[in-house]
């Protein structure tokens, strides 16, 4: 390349993103001045095909030799960029962004600001790309085999349309059995249909898909690499049952004698024992020992459960295990928590009896649970004669969480009708706006609206047991604004449901950080573009599905479940990917063989060239970090697209940029004050 | 009342996205900082913020993943070590140390990356402009 470079700039305006904040004709007049530059112009969207082409248009007539485009971050659009650069027969490592969209005119107040920030980064990049090289990409396999990591409905579905279309999937999943918040549910709105009739056949079939692998009780330990080569540990926690030899007979259950109740499945109001599957249909069918309840672990004596099980499968000296995968993909869809509704002490939950969550509730009213599908208030005897379900409990409430839970106006109108149908019990909804807004939703609101159903438009203040008047006395007392009426309302009922909003995982953070994506400030798994790539995340080769992304109800999360693993089947379907060409390499000519590169290297990928006393990097290996150009003492180290020249510049023509201004500045002022 | 001129070498990885969540969720915070994006924090050789303060940077940020979530696992170990002696030096040679900074801010920790661009930004606004102490 020792054609004179030719730059041609492009600042977008990302409708009003950016130009609502940053003046980018003035940003595109200021770069028009830089050195090199043959070519600026602002533009729209310059990631639309017409921005893409104008930039092809300038590389064939006008020899642009260097692109810069000034708009988003790198991580959305420099791939976009450089295929358009790379269409026009330019070296795509001849092109540079500069990001001032997430990095400037969102972030900036003051609009002149932000365009001074942006001539900044603009001349950074300018500057920085006439000491680009061009590169060869290199291309490497894509694993075919893909990891799901929680085994909801989501999960399972998109398990299903891999494992379908012949490729291998591993579930990861962190409680004994798949199945999710969906196996604890009765029925599911808006068709009332059961909901256990309709996941377990979907369990069942995952479970004995021969393209899919279960690691049920295990969470994924640490994951390495990149795109097409993940390499994945699992901790398999220890079950203490020898799934080997285990029928799932379920008599180890029978005959143990500890009975604990039970948070998770249960959502505490019923009991399981210490050796359980959280239901009966669980897949696998293996039971787990929880062994901080056995009374064996405990006492040391018991032993119940191995001598009754016929084929000897309890194991009391298994411990975790720690399995290695490799995969190319990965798909995240580890759902949601329910919001803790002892949070609101008004509410009484914890310390009323009868105050119940949306969860105590599905389980009470789900024909497999504790009271065999009963609606019994809390002494498990008296049938309620009314119930009031509060809606919005942690949602749409700054105190907890601003969003919109999305489920719990359904949800709560499920409730009405069930309660209703097995009870006859008076119900009373409190609710702030009714939201109903899928297929076939609002015809259901309309069906409770007839059934008799009272609704109350009002957020509810306070559920009491201290009434005012004698006939009230025993009940519970709900007040809330009736805001359509302007009144004030104590509505005494025997039994009260909070409609408990959805929360990311209270882990979510964590499984972040270790997959490499990122949260919102809520927690929720941000995907790759809210509108455009809802599945994919800023990291290749990672999807996001489900509730874990956001508050959805079971329609959605199998979609985005679907979506996500077609994502990933395409990736597959490209067979090989292309990887950054940006890797170190040895000037010999200066290299004094001192080696203290060698043990800086994360992937042991410098080796020590005897008999010249040179190091050397094998490029397959070297995943282009720079940490040995950062501890090379000799300088003899260049990492190819970072090189010293490169940074140098880009600081040169951020730090030149800001020096203009401070001058400007200075001479405004001193010419303000004579 | 001067604006500082702030360098903010930040990996590629963590870092660089954690100012782009700060973006997103719209975190207003000083535009004196302009960051050069690194594959990692361990690229950050001393000469880079060296030559950042002889080219009239008031104050350089080195930001990486957190210890144990480097993208290549242990690259940001060396800048934790490499670091804090470039301080020592930079003090021996009469900067003043807190021109330096170094953190580690996730990709999902958008608040965190606004909140410390606010702190070094008000740091370096009250030390002198680092011309007057390379005179």
């Amino acid at each position: 390349m020792n054609d004179r470079p030719r730059v041609g700039v492009y600042i977008c305006h990302c409708g009003s993103n950016i130009a609502g904040t940053v003046d980018v004709a003035d940003v595109a007049r200021w770069a028009e001045k830089l050195p090199y530059v043959e070519v600026s112009r602002d533009y729209k969207f310059m990631c639309s095909s017409l921005g893409q082409e104008l930039i092809e248009k300038d590389i064939k007539e006008r020899e642009v030799n260097r692109v810069v485009v000034a708009s988003c971050s790198p991580h959305l659009h420099e791939p976009t960029f450089r295929n358009a650069c790379s269409r026009a027969g330019l070296n795509p490592y001849l092109f540079e962004m500069s990001n001032i969209r997430e990095q400037d005119s969102w972030v900036t107040e003051d609009k002149l600001e932000a365009t001074k920030k942006a001539k900044a980064l603009v001349a950074a990049a300018v500057n920085r790309v006439i000491f680009q090289e061009p590169l060869e990409s290199l291309f490497v396999p894509i694993d075919p085999n893909v990891l799901i990591v929680g085994g909801g409905i989501t999960g399972i579905q998109a398990a299903l349309e891999i494992a379908d279309s012949g490729k291998h999937v591993y579930i990861v999943e962190r409680e004994p059995s798949l199945g999710g918040h969906m196996a604890q549910f009765d029925k599911t709105f808006p068709t009332l249909d059961c909901s256990a009739c309709i996941l377990t056949p979907k369990m069942f079939s995952a479970g004995n898909h021969k393209n899919i692998t279960m690691f049920t009780w295990s969470e994924v330990e640490k994951v390495e690499g990149f795109i097409g080569n993940f390499t994945v540990t699992i901790r398999k926690k220890a079950r203490f049952i020898d799934e080997s030899l285990c029928t799932g007979c379920g008599l180890c259950q029978e005959k143990c004698p500890k009975k604990v109740i039970d948070d998770v499945f249960e959502a505490g109001i019923g009991y399981r024992k210490a050796v359980y599957t959280p239901f009966p249909q669980a897949v696998p069918k293996y039971p787990v020992i929880d062994h901080e309840n056995c009374t064996y672990f405990i006492k040391g004596t018991c032993k119940a459960c191995e001598k009754f099980c016929p084929t000897g499968a309890i194991d009391f000296n298994q411990e975790d295990t720690l399995v290695t995968l490799k995969v190319g993909n990965i798909i995240l869809a580890t759902g949601y928590d329910l919001f803790d509704a002892r949070k609101i002490p008004q509410y009484g939950y914890g310390r009323l009896p009868n105050v119940f969550t949306s969860l105590e509730f599905e389980r009470l009213t789900n024909a497999a649970g504790p009271t065999g599908g009963k609606v019994y208030l809390r002494d498990g005897v008296t049938v309620p004669k009314s119930v009031a379900i509060v809606h919005c409990v942690g949602s749409r409430d700054k105190h907890y969480n601003n969003y919109c839970s999305a489920i719990c106006c359904m949800q709560s109108l499920k409730f009405a009708h069930l309660v209703k149908e097995k009870t006859g019990a008076e119900v009373y909804e409190f609710y702030i706006d009714m939201r109903t807004p899928a297929k076939s939703y609002d015809e259901f609101y309309l069906r409770i609206l007839k059934e008799g159903t009272h609704f109350i438009r009002g957020r509810v203040a306070e559920v009491t047991g201290t009434a005012r008047s004698e006939n009230k006395e025993g009940k519970l007392i709900v007040q809330a604004e009736d805001t359509l009426i302007g009144k004030q309302r104590r509505i005494p009922v025997d039994m009260v449901i909070l409609s408990a909003g959805l929360q990311a995982r209270a882990d979510a953070k964590e499984v972040a950080i270790k997959f490499g994506i990122s949260c919102s400030a809520d927690s929720w798994f941000i995907e790759k573009h809210p509108k455009l790539d809802p599945v994919a995340t800023m990291t290749d080769g990672v999807m996001v599905a489900g509730a874990c992304q956001g508050p959805k109800d079971i329609p959605a999360s199998v979609a985005q479940g679907a979506a996500a693993a077609t994502r990933v089947l395409s990736i597959i379907g490209q067979g090989e990917i292309e990887i950054e060409a940006a890797t170190a390499l040895v000037n010999e000519e200066t290299c004094v063989g001192c080696k203290e590169c060698i043990p800086s290297c994360p992937y042991t990928s410098i080796e020590y060239l005897a008999d010249k006393n040179k190091a050397h990097v094998i490029e397959a290996l070297c995943k282009g970090c720079g940490t040995c150009v950062g501890t090379c003492l000799s300088k003899s180290i260049k990492l190819r697209h970072y090189t010293d020249d490169q940074l140098v510049a880009e600081m040169i023509g951020a730090m030149q940029a800001m020096k203009l201004f401070e001058a400007i500045d200075l001479e405004t002022a001193a010419a303000g004050q004579d | 009342m001067y604006e500082p001129k702030i360098i903010g070498f930040l990996c590629n990885w963590c870092s660089y996205r954690g100012a782009d969540t700060a973006g997103m969720a719209r975190l207003k915070y000083p535009p004196n900082v302009k960051i050069v994006r690194v594959p990692c924090s361990g690229r950050i050789s001393p000469e880079l913020v060296l030559r950042s303060f002889r080219e009239g940077a008031d104050g350089v940020m080195v930001l990486g993943c957190h210890i144990g979530d480097c993208h290549y696992s242990t690259g940001n170990h060396r800048t934790a070590k490499r670091m804090p002696i470039l301080k020592k030096l930079l003090e021996y040679t009469g900067i003043e140390p807190e021109r330096l900074y170094i953190n580690w801010v996730s990709a999902a920790e958008g608040e965190k990356f606004a909140n410390v661009i606010h702190e070094f930004t008000e740091t370096i606004r009250a030390l002198p402009p680092i011309t007057e102490v390379m005179k």
